[in-house]
Order: C-alpha cells, then sequence, then structure tokens
C-alpha cells in the first residue's frame, strides 16, 4: 500500500493531518501537506481510505496492493 | 428552481453529487455569476473586490489564500488555544457579572471569534463591535441597500485608517506577515483584511451560540459530554453536520453547457449545495436527524469542500472546543431563562443562528 500527496493540488485544508496525525502533517510556509510515511501499515487502510475521500482537492492517492 | 427574478437555478440535496460540484472545474465561485436562492435586494454582480478571495476562481483564488493557509493548519491554530482560552474566560467573567438572564449571543459567542480575529491581524479592541455590526448588516438578507452601502462604506472606512497605519508600522500578526511579504497591493490587502475578518465573526459566533443551544435542547447529549470531555472532539464534528449554520450555500454557476447529475445545466445557471440537507442525506448518514455526539462517521459538509473548503476550519475547531468546555466546566447547570420555543432564530441570514440566547444558572 502507497500513498502519494500531490502539494500543488493541496490548498491546505488539513484534513489528513487531521485525521491522521501519524501520516501526514501540514507546511508552516503555506499549509500544504506533508507526508511523514509513504508506506504506512496496513491496518491503517480505512483511516486511510477516510483521508482520501474527506481530502477536497483529491490531492491524497492510495494505491492498494492487489488483492488488498 | 426558480430563483431570484424568475432565473432558473438548481438545488443539490445529495451527499455525492455535493461533493463532485464543489470540486467540478466547470463550476465558478466568481461573485459575478452567483444569485442568491433566496430574495435579497444585496446583489454583488460585479467582480470580488483585489484580494477578496472567497468569490474568485483558481488561479487567482489560491494566489491569495496560500498567503495566509500557513497561519491555520491544524498545528498553528492548536497553538492558538492559550489565547483563545484567555478570551472565552474573559467573557465568561463578563457573563457572570451580567448574572442569571444574560443574553449568551452578544456576551459570548458573537465577542469570541471576532476577538480572536482581531487579535490575530492586530486589529484594534475599540474596531471590534462596530466592525461586527458591519459584518452583520452584509450578512442580513433583509438588509435593505442604503443599510449595505453604509456598511461598505463603514467597513472600508475601516480598512482605509487601518491598513496604511499598519504598512508603515507592521506588526508581528497575519496582516504584518503579509505587508513584509511585499507581494501585495494596499488595495489586495484591504481585500484580504475585509475577507479575513467576515470569513470569521458571523460563522464561528453562530456555531458557538447554536451548539450551545442544541446541547440544552439534548440534554442527554450534553451529559454524555460533560462525563467523557474525550468526547469534545467527535461532538464538534457532530454539531458542525447537525446545524450546518451555512444553510443557504454553498452556490456555483456554470461556465459552460455541462451534463451533470443527468441533468443538462446551462451556461450561467446557478447550483446550490443545500448544505443543511447534504449534512443529512439518509444515503450517507444512519438516522441523521438526530444528534448524536457519538457518531464516528465525521465527513460532513459543513465547512464546505473543493479548494474553497474553509480556510478558518481549524481555528473555528479550537474556538469552539475550548469554548464549549469551558462554558459548561464554568456554568455546569447552565440552561435556557426563557422557554425553548420563546427563542429567536436569525432565518434572514446567510448564516443561521439564535439572534439572543438568555441563559440561568444556579449559583
Amino acid at each position: 500500500m502507497r500513498i502519494t500527496a500531490d502539494r500543488e493540488v493541496c490548498c491546505a485544508a488539513g484534513q489528513c493531518a487531521l485525521i491522521a496525525p501519524d501520516l501526514f502533517d501540514q507546511s508552516d510556509e503555506d499549509g500544504s501537506v506533508v507526508l511523514l510515511d509513504a508506506q504506512p501499515d496496513t491496518g491503517r487502510l480505512d483511516v486511510l481510505r477516510e483521508v482520501v475521500s474527506r481530502c477536497p482537492t483529491g490531492a491524497i492517492r492510495l494505491q492498494e496492493e492487489p488483492g488488498a | 428552481m426558480s430563483y431570484q427574478g424568475g432565473t432558473p437555478g438548481w438545488l443539490i440535496t445529495r451527499h455525492t453529487e455535493a461533493k463532485e460540484l464543489l470540486t467540478h472545474k466547470s463550476f465558478s465561485a466568481r461573485q459575478e455569476g452567483i444569485i442568491s436562492p433566496v430574495p435579497t435586494e444585496l446583489a454583488y454582480d460585479g467582480p470580488a473586490d483585489p484580494g477578496a478571495f472567497a468569490k474568485t476562481d483558481d488561479p487567482v483564488h489560491s494566489k491569495y489564500r496560500k498567503l495566509v493557509t500557513g497561519f491555520f493548519t491544524v498545528r498553528r491554530t492548536r497553538q492558538l488555544a492559550p489565547m483563545i482560552e484567555r478570551i472565552v474566560h474573559e467573557q465568561l467573567d463578563d457573563l457572570e457579572k451580567a448574572g442569571p438572564g444574560a443574553d449568551l449571543v452578544e456576551v459570548f459567542a458573537e465577542s469570541v471569534p471576532s476577538r480572536v480575529m482581531c487579535e490575530m491581524i492586530g486589529v484594534p479592541e475599540s474596531e471590534r463591535k462596530s466592525l461586527q455590526r458591519h459584518v452583520e448588516t452584509l450578512g442580513r438578507l433583509s438588509s435593505t441597500v442604503p443599510e449595505a452601502l453604509a456598511a461598505v462604506s463603514g467597513m472600508s472606512g475601516f480598512l482605509t485608517r487601518f491598513v496604511p497605519s499598519r504598512m508603515d508600522d507592521p506588526r508581528d500578526d497575519i496582516l504584518g506577515d503579509l505587508i513584509r511579504g511585499g507581494q501585495l497591493t494596499e488595495q489586495e490587502l484591504m481585500g484580504m483584511t475585509a475577507t479575513l475578518i467576515t470569513g470569521a465573526f458571523d460563522t464561528t459566533g453562530n456555531m458557538l451560540a447554536m451548539g450551545v443551544y442544541a446541547l440544552l435542547e439534548h440534554p442527554d447529549q450534553l451529559a454524555k459530554l460533560q462525563e467523557d470531555p474525550e468526547l469534545m472532539g467527535a461532538a464538534v464534528e457532530e454539531l458542525l453536520r447537525f446545524l450546518t449554520i451555512s444553510h443557504l450555500g454553498a452556490s456555483r454557476w456554470a461556465l459552460e453547457d455541462v451534463e451533470f447529475a443527468g441533468q443538462t445545466i446551462k451556461k450561467g445557471e446557478v447550483v446550490t449545495v443545500a448544505l443543511p440537507a447534504v449534512n443529512r442525506d439518509p444515503e450517507r448518514y444512519e438516522n441523521p436527524d438526530q444528534l448524536d455526539i457519538g457518531r464516528t462517521d465525521h465527513g460532513h459538509l459543513g465547512l464546505g469542500h473543493g479548494v474553497h473548503q474553509c480556510l478558518g476550519q481549524h481555528l473555528a475547531r479550537t474556538i469552539l472546543r475550548v469554548g464549549y468546555e469551558a462554558l459548561f466546566d464554568r456554568f455546569p447547570t447552565l440552561r435556557l431563562a426563557v422557554p425553548s420555543d420563546e427563542i429567536q432564530m436569525r432565518e434572514d441570514f446567510v448564516h443561521y443562528g439564535p439572534s439572543a440566547l438568555p441563559v440561568t444558572w444556579d449559583d
């Protein structure tokens, strides 16, 4: 499972840092997403799906392993 | 449905379509195309003022928004908790002094967020109440054109005194940072300052008041919260969903003819996302009309969606959390001082909330 975060698309709404502060942070400069862990434990799948669904600009993407 | 003046318009009441619309590239948030779904004499049909980024599209919108987003991150806004606590407790001192029967809206709910934002942009305390009146007039749909023009002129009078004086003497606050960044003209700085003020005052104020009212009307939920303060984060999200004080928005207009949700929306037609309906969409939420602070599904649209999602949302969360916590901690027996059905609601405002909330408590 792999996460990507597109800082260009990000509008700094901070949903990711609110929902999963161990995986995402926001830059002090413009609040854009900072990915802390691109390959988290598969146990976080539900949380990550919530992050993806709540990201208001679709900046966060999740690639689940085949069959996962 | 028919919008003001007979113009055809559309209303979205489902969660899925709401998210889709608010991220759709063929729909614009630019002020010049937005028509109110409800009657009002106030129509702003020209382009937004420079720096008033809420009513623009990208790339103009993101150019301005990015200059201030760093101040509104989850971390930065939580760091403001001590300042917010101080202001909250000062207002609660005033509530105590005013005694039982005092109006919680005036003494607490509308004072706290406006004082917080004034501190963040360095607005002198002496200006706060008149700014609050101007924001209120501009947010009241039943304001007459002369009343609105007087409010606009009051706002711009303040901005033309305040912004240039800070340009000569930038302080350590958001406005000072924007001035030192050197990227904005005086006009743009004024537009940004006005956007931050209007975005912060009425919104959080109504949420504070409505949240207290809702909790007092749902004593089981309030008792649950008082027993387990850990529930506060979830309670704030549920109140944002359940109350959805932005009851007339959000609106967008079609930049071209577009097929959307099985309909053809013609260029120029306005689509309004009925946020309160969307936040109670039975396809999305179990028992949507029930206030349940134990709810774990927090994917509401009370703060919008897409690139315009509320810039100050984490500041609002911190103010609401600190505010509710301190209020019920200091006044554990807080209750309405009048029968609930005597509470007047501000139905003719862009943001919904009680116009006054007389409260009482045991000493």
